[in-house]
C-alpha cells in the first residue's frame, strides 16, 4: 500500500517557485485503483511524477511517501533507482514516444531488460502470455512501433512496464490520446492487471471523470495544488460534497444531453496561479457558494467513512 | 450550401506506387446554412480525410465536392480566396497552430493582409473586437505568447481567427479533445451560440457523447465508409448498424457502470469491418448500411 503525508513538491522558474504541490496526503490500499482528476494544472500530474522520479526543474520541498510500510526516498535520485521499474513503475501519457521507432519491439524489451541485469529470455513466456491477455499476438514482438495503433502501443507500454510486477502502477493519462473504442480496451486492461494481481495497487491520472467512473475503486480531486475531495467512486458520481467537484461533473456531456434542450454550464474563471496562489480556500472566486470563512483555508477532512473534504460547506451538502 | 457528393480518395501503395488503396469509399452527404453536422468514426475512419478534401488540403480522388453549387476541385486564385473567406477549419492541436516565437495578435495580422487589405484600421479593429467577445476573450489577449494561454483560449482564438472572415461553414476537427472538461463545454457551448446566428459546422470527433450534444445531423464512418446516417435523435435512439452500437456502448457514462464482462472484452469494433454494401433508408432522415 502507498501512503503520502504531506508532499510538497515546487517548480523552479525565472518569476519564482510554482507551488505545483502544497501539502498532499493520502493512502491508496492494495488492490486499490485511485483515479487521480482535476483539470491542467492542478498537479495531478506533477503528484503522479513525483513518485517516480524528480525532473530537473522539480523541487522536493517536504512530506514523505512510503510504500509497502518502507519510506520511499523520492527526493534521491539515485536512491531511487532499484525502486523504478521494480517497485514502481509507470506508464506514460505518449506510448509512442515510450517505444524506441528504430528497434523491433520484442528486441527493445530484450534491451531494457538487459540493462536492468534481467536476461529476457527469462521473461519471455511470461511477456508473451500477458500480452495474450491483452489481445495481442506474439508477432507484436517481431514488428516496430510504427506497425501498431495508438491503443495497441499504450497496451504494449503496459504490459512491458508491469512485467516486474509492480507494487505501484502510476497511469498519466493513458487513455487520452485514444479513440473511444481503444480507449475501452486500455481501461479494461488496467482492471485485469490489478485483478491478475501483476500491479498491486494503481493511480490512474487524467482529467475525464467518466473513465473513472468505469474502472476507479475511488477517487481524488484536486483543486489548484491542493486536494479537494476523496471518496469512493459511487460518492464522488452520486453524492459529490465539493462545490468543485459538483461543477465538474456537471460540464460532461452524457449520452443524450442536447445543446438546444440543456445548456451544461461549465466553470466559469480559471484556476489562480500558482506562483503566489491566493489565502484561504483556492477555489473560492470561481464557488458559488463561497462566504467569508473561505478567506481561511478550509481543512481536508472526514466527513463520512472514507469520504474526505476541504470545504467549509461540505457537512451541509452532504445532509441537505 | 455544402455537398459531398460519391466523393472517395485513393492513395498509391506498394514498393513503385503501382497499387491503390481505396481509403474513402463513395462517400456522400450535405451540410445545410446553420445546421451542425458530425463526423463520427474511430482513428483510421477517414472522419479527417473528409475534412481536409472539404479545405482542399487533399485533393478528391473520384466524385465532387460543390460550395453553392460551385466544384470546389476547380478553384483557382481569386476564386479560391473568396472559397476561404466562406469554409476554415480549426484543428485538434492549438499549440501548433501558433509559433510560439511570436504573440497570439500574429496570426490575426496575417489574416488581414491576406484577406482583408481593404479595411481601414478602424473597421477592422472593430470587427476584430467583435470576433473576439463572440468566443469570450478581451483584445487584451493578443498581447500575450501561446505558452502564456491555456488549450482552451488558445482554441477560442482560432475560432475569432474564422469569424473575422463572415465565414458560411467551419470545419472543426477535434477541436476539444485535448481540452478539459470545464473548457470544452465552454468550447462546446461557442459552437452552439454560433450555430443559431447561422454558421454551419462540420463537427469531428470520436466521441459520440460529444457529437450528440451539439448536432443536427450524424455521419457515422467506418473503414471510410459511411455506414450509419441521419438525424441525431433517430441515430442514437435508434442504432441500427452493429458499428455504431458498438461506438455508443464504448462511451464510457457516468451513471452507469461497464459489467467486467464488458470492460473487459477485448472485441475490436473495427473487425466487424464489412466491404461493400448499400446505404438505404431505414426511416426518414435515417439511412443505415445493409450487406446482402
Amino acid at each position: 500500500m502507498l501512503a503520502v503525508s504531506d508532499l510538497r513538491i515546487h517548480y523552479r522558474t525565472l518569476s519564482g517557485s510554482v507551488k505545483a504541490l502544497d501539502g498532499v496526503s493520502f493512502s491508496v490500499a492494495d488492490g486499490e485503483i485511485m483515479g487521480l482528476a482535476g483539470e491542467s494544472g492542478c498537479g495531478k500530474s506533477t503528484l503522479g511524477k513525483a513518485l517516480i522520479r524528480l525532473e530537473e526543474r522539480m523541487q522536493y520541498v517536504g512530506g514523505e511517501v512510503s510504500l509497502d510500510g518502507a519510506a520511499v526516498p523520492i527526493a534521491d535520485n539515485r536512491a531511487m533507482v532499484p525502486y523504478r521499474f521494480r517497485k514502481i513503475s509507470i506508464v506514460p501519457q505518449y506510448a509512442m514516444s515510450a517505444l524506441n521507432p528504430t528497434r523491433r519491439i520484442g528486441r527493445m524489451i530484450d534491451e531494457l531488460l538487459d540493462s536492468r541485469g534481467i536476461k529476457g529470455l527469462t521473461l519471455r513466456p511470461e511477456l508473451e502470455r500477458r500480452l495474450a491477455i491483452l489481445g495481442l499476438t506474439p508477432d507484436v514482438l517481431g514488428m516496430y512501433p510504427i506497425e501498431l495503433s495508438g491503443g495497441m502501443k499504450q497496451r504494449v507500454v503496459m504490459v512491458l512496464s508491469t512485467l516486474l510486477d509492480p507494487s505501484l502502477l502510476i497511469a498519466d493519462e493513458v487513455t487520452s490520446a485514444l479513440d473511444v473504442a481503444s480507449q475501452k480496451k486500455v481501461a479494461g486492461a488496467l482492471v485485469e492487471f490489478r485483478d491478475r494481481g501483476f500491479v498491486k495497487s494503481m493511480i490512474v491520472v487524467t482529467h475525464d471523470l467518466a473513465i473513472l467512473a468505469q474502472i476507479a475503486d475511488s477517487i481524488l480531486i484536486m483543486y489548484a495544488g491542493k486536494l479537494a475531495e476523496k471518496a469512493p467512486t459511487r460518492t464522488i458520481i452520486e453524492a459529490p460534497a465539493h462545490p468543485y467537484t459538483r461543477l465538474l461533473l456537471g460540464s460532461l456531456p452524457e449520452v443524450g444531453i442536447r445543446f438546444e434542450e440543456r445548456r451544461l454550464p461549465g466553470i466559469k474563471g480559471r484556476p489562480p496561479s500558482l506562483l503566489a496562489p491566493p489565502q484561504g480556500c483556492r477555489f473560492r472566486d470561481r464557488c458559488p457558494l463561497a462566504f467569508d470563512k473561505c478567506a481561511v483555508e478550509p481543512p481536508f477532512v472526514e466527513i463520512a467513512p472514507g469520504h474526505q473534504v476541504a470545504c467549509w460547506k461540505a457537512d451541509a451538502h452532504a445532509e441537505g | 450550401m455544402l455537398k459531398v457528393e460519391n466523393v472517395s480518395k485513393l492513395y498509391r501503395s506498394g514498393a513503385f506506387g503501382g497499387k491503390k488503396t481505396r481509403v474513402i469509399h463513395d462517400v456522400d452527404f450535405e451540410v445545410k446554412p446553420g445546421e451542425v453536422v458530425s463526423l463520427i468514426g474511430e482513428s483510421g475512419s477517414g472522419k479527417t480525410t473528409v475534412g481536409r478534401m472539404i479545405l482542399r488540403l487533399t485533393s478528391v480522388s473520384e466524385g465532387r465536392i460543390t460550395f453553392d453549387g460551385e466544384d470546389i476541385s476547380t478553384l483557382k486564385g481569386s476564386a479560391l480566396k473568396a472559397y476561404y473567406r466562406r469554409v476554415q477549419g480549426v484543428f485538434q492541436d492549438p499549440f501548433s497552430s501558433f509559433n510560439p516565437i511570436f504573440k497570439v495578435g500574429r496570426v490575426f495580422r496575417t489574416l488581414r493582409r491576406e484577406f482583408l487589405a481593404d479595411l481601414d484600421d478602424a473597421a477592422f479593429a472593430a470587427r476584430l473586437t467583435g470576433a473576439l467577445n463572440a468566443v469570450g476573450l478581451e483584445v487584451a489577449a493578443l498581447d500575450k505568447y501561446p505558452h502564456q494561454m491555456s488549450g482552451g483560449q488558445l482554441q477560442r482564438l482560432l475560432i475569432a481567427r474564422a469569424l473575422l472572415l463572415d465565414i458560411r461553414l467551419l470545419i472543426a476537427d477535434e477541436i476539444i479533445s485535448m481540452l478539459d472538461a470545464s473548457t470544452r463545454i465552454d468550447v462546446l457551448n461557442l459552437l452552439g451560440d454560433l450555430k443559431q446566428r447561422g454558421l454551419s459546422i462540420i463537427f469531428v470527433t470520436h466521441d459520440l457523447a460529444l457529437g450528440n450534444y451539439i448536432s443536427d445531423r450524424i455521419v457515422i464512418l467506418q473503414k471510410g465508409a459511411i455506414v450509419e446516417m441521419g438525424a441525431t435523435e433517430a441515430v442514437f435512439g435508434d442504432p441500427q448498424h452493429a458499428y455504431t452500437r458498438g461506438l455508443i456502448s464504448a462511451v464510457p457514462q457516468l451513471h452507469r457502470r461497464w459489467s467486467d464482462a464488458e470492460l473487459k472484452d477485448l472485441g475490436l469494433v473495427t473487425d466487424t469491418a464489412q466491404a461493400g454494401g448499400r446505404l438505404v433508408a431505414y426511416r426518414e432522415n435515417h439511412a443505415v448500411r445493409v450487406y446482402s
